[in-house]
């Protein structure tokens, strides 16, 4: 499969990242390559094989449904850019 | 006091009041001050936290309270978190990040008495082979300064063997630990998926990522493993592992027969081994394990040739997946006067994220598009599967398996950046265990045009304690792992 700079425009704008022109005619080669490169899983014969998402088989663990931690909001919310009151501000969403 | 002493003997050091704590980490802040504008293998040094904390060893050591490694300075891999002290992950997203909290094997190392000397440098998120990638500068090999250290974890690697660090954390999702530490000529060892906690480790490739030790000897390396190894109820994918088990890692040797051991030579491997000068020493090492009593078999793990692409389609699709969290709102880098909340978004991670960071998220966004899951995502899961059973079933013959680390010495600079495949392919001994979640340890074995050349021996989930066994044996045997690069002063 081979990708153009229409494909990586709409890539990016999903993964939200603005690239800029010089960037996307070399992002567009690059990713071009590397999709070459991936191509090559489709002469492995996976028929009847089940996908592998953990390496050993493993399944999320369950917890007692307790309170173990609080959330200190201030503590975290220090490291934030812009908040105000506990909440954490953007630019108008809503006019 | 000798910086490129083991941890073990200057543990020993410290016990017979030889030298204390405070000394010995202000010698280590002394010779990263002097030599690391050579080699920007550190990217924050916390020299006034690491002399508090040599301090308090030191009371310690001299009321009794003293554990193994009480005392002993530690270099972490700048993507553990850190409290109070940034965590960049090498990015320009993080370069403002002081984590509200410290990561499960920083706690538990610190709570060892082990001494944060600071932390490294490495590429960005973890993503790249050369330590190139990094907002705060390549780092250099401490055997060339022309040539790379590898990465990520490639200014552990660096410190370490230049004698800045005795021993180092560092990370490893397709490599990243065990191919700086050949590049670098010191040991690292990447556990079993599960062994070590992922909490507080910035997340890259979440089921591959596993943190592990980096250090001049083996043995340095169980004593280190035995203290950051076990279950944490923080990390959903953390193994339970007994105290008999972790103990069990920190005294390797006991109870292993070198002669009984069965080890294979994967044949994939060694056909895609075009170095002679590493294929040669490879030959070396098998004759001194030999010369111990142990067996070799070829055995083949024929899926080999797919486990590159494979890793490259599901890295990079849990990478766009776990770094859609830096969206300028939270923590991290925020763009300047951004006119909407798209545009806040869009620029602040355009302005934060290096291209190979930017090259990853998109291409694991095409390999989880619409359309394309099927041939790429789940494909690559099924692949995966076919190359963790092709080890399954290689454990079924052999105890473990001896392999180069890296195809080649460490490259130049500048030599693989416009050519991201290339770069890619420099993987191509290490991805594999990573994929089937298996340990393997990464060893020098002699040099190559006075750089110095890794072997990798790989074991089945959870058999450390044999695999560092082993390698502890191959050190008694080599002296590759007592050479150290000479640094202008």
């Amino acid at each position: 499969m081979s990708v153009d700079t229409k494909d990586i425009t709409g890539l990016s704008r999903l993964a939200k990242l603005a690239l800029l022109p010089d960037e996307l005619t070399q992002v567009t080669a690059d990713l071009d390559r590397i999709i070459a490169m991936v191509d090559a899983l489709a002469e492995v014969d996976t028929d009847g094989v089940a996908p592998l998402a953990h390496p050993l088989d493993a399944v999320q663990r369950m917890r007692p449904d307790a309170v173990t931690e609080e959330v200190d909001r201030d503590h975290f919310q220090g490291i934030a850019p812009a908040t105000q009151d506990g909440l954490y501000l953007v630019p108008r969403v809503v006019e | 006091m000798d910086p490129f002493a083991s941890i073990a003997d200057l543990a020993e050091g410290l016990r017979t009041r030889t030298f204390s704590s405070r000394e010995l980490t202000q010698a280590y802040l002394d010779r990263i001050q002097r030599l690391d504008g050579q080699l920007n293998s550190f990217i924050t040094v916390t020299a006034e936290q690491a002399l508090a904390q040599a301090e308090a060893a030191d009371a310690q050591l001299a009321n009794g309270s003293a554990g193994p490694l009480t005392g002993i300075p530690i270099a972490h891999k700048d993507l553990f978190c850190t409290q109070g002290v940034r965590t960049s992950c090498g990015s320009r997203m993080l370069d403002n990040f002081v984590a509200p909290y410290d990561a499960t094997v920083v706690e538990r190392l610190q709570q060892a008495g082990m001494v944060m000397l600071g932390k490294t440098n490495m590429d960005e998120y973890a993503m790249g082979s050369s330590c190139e990638n990094s907002y705060y500068g390549a780092a250099s090999n401490p055997w060339n300064p022309d040539r790379v250290p590898g990465g990520s974890s490639g200014g552990a690697a660096a410190a370490v063997a230049a004698g800045l660090a005795p021993i180092a954390t560092g990370t490893d999702t397709g490599g990243s630990i065990r191919q700086p530490a050949a590049f670098c000529g010191i040991s690292g060892l990447k556990p079993t998926y599960g062994r070590v906690s992922r909490y507080g480790m910035v997340a890259f490739a979440s089921s591959l990522d596993q943190g592990g030790p980096m250090g001049r000897t083996v043995e340095d390396l169980s004593l280190v493993l035995g203290a950051m190894a076990g279950f944490d109820h923080r990390d959903s994918t953390s193994t339970e592992q007994s105290a008999a088990e972790l103990d069990a890692l920190r005294s390797v040797r006991i109870g292993l027969a070198p002669e009984r051991l069965k080890v294979g030579l994967p044949t994939e491997y060694f056909q895609a081994l075009t170095d002679a000068g590493l294929a040669t020493l490879l030959d070396e090492a098998r004759r001194a394990l030999e010369g111990r009593g142990v067996q070799f078999v070829e055995v083949s793990l024929p899926h080999t040739a797919a486990a590159v692409p494979c890793y490259y389609v599901l890295a990079s699709a849990e990478a766009s997946t776990n770094l859609s969290r830096y969206d300028g709102v939270r923590y991290g880098y925020r763009c300047e006067n951004p006119k909407d909340l798209n545009d806040l978004y869009q620029r602040s991670r355009s302005e934060a994220f290096g291209a190979e960071v930017k090259r990853r998220i998109l291409t694991g966004t095409y390999a989880l598009s619409v359309g394309y899951y099927e041939a790429y995502y789940r494909k690559a899961q099924q692949v995966r599967r076919l190359i963790r059973d092709d080890f399954v079933k290689a454990f079924e013959s052999v105890d473990m398996l001896l392999a180069p680390t890296c195809p080649n010495a460490a490259f130049g600079k500048g030599q693989l950046v416009s050519d991201p495949v290339a770069m890619y392919q420099q993987d191509i001994f290490t991805i594999p265990a990573s994929l089937a979640g298996v340990p393997a340890l990464a060893l020098p074995c002699g040099f190559s045009e006075q750089l110095p050349m890794g072997l990798q021996l790989i074991g089945p989930h959870f058999s450390e304690q044999r695999l560092l066994g082993l390698g502890q044996i191959y050190q008694t045997e080599t002296d590759w792992h007592r050479r150290h690069p000479q640094l202008g002063e």
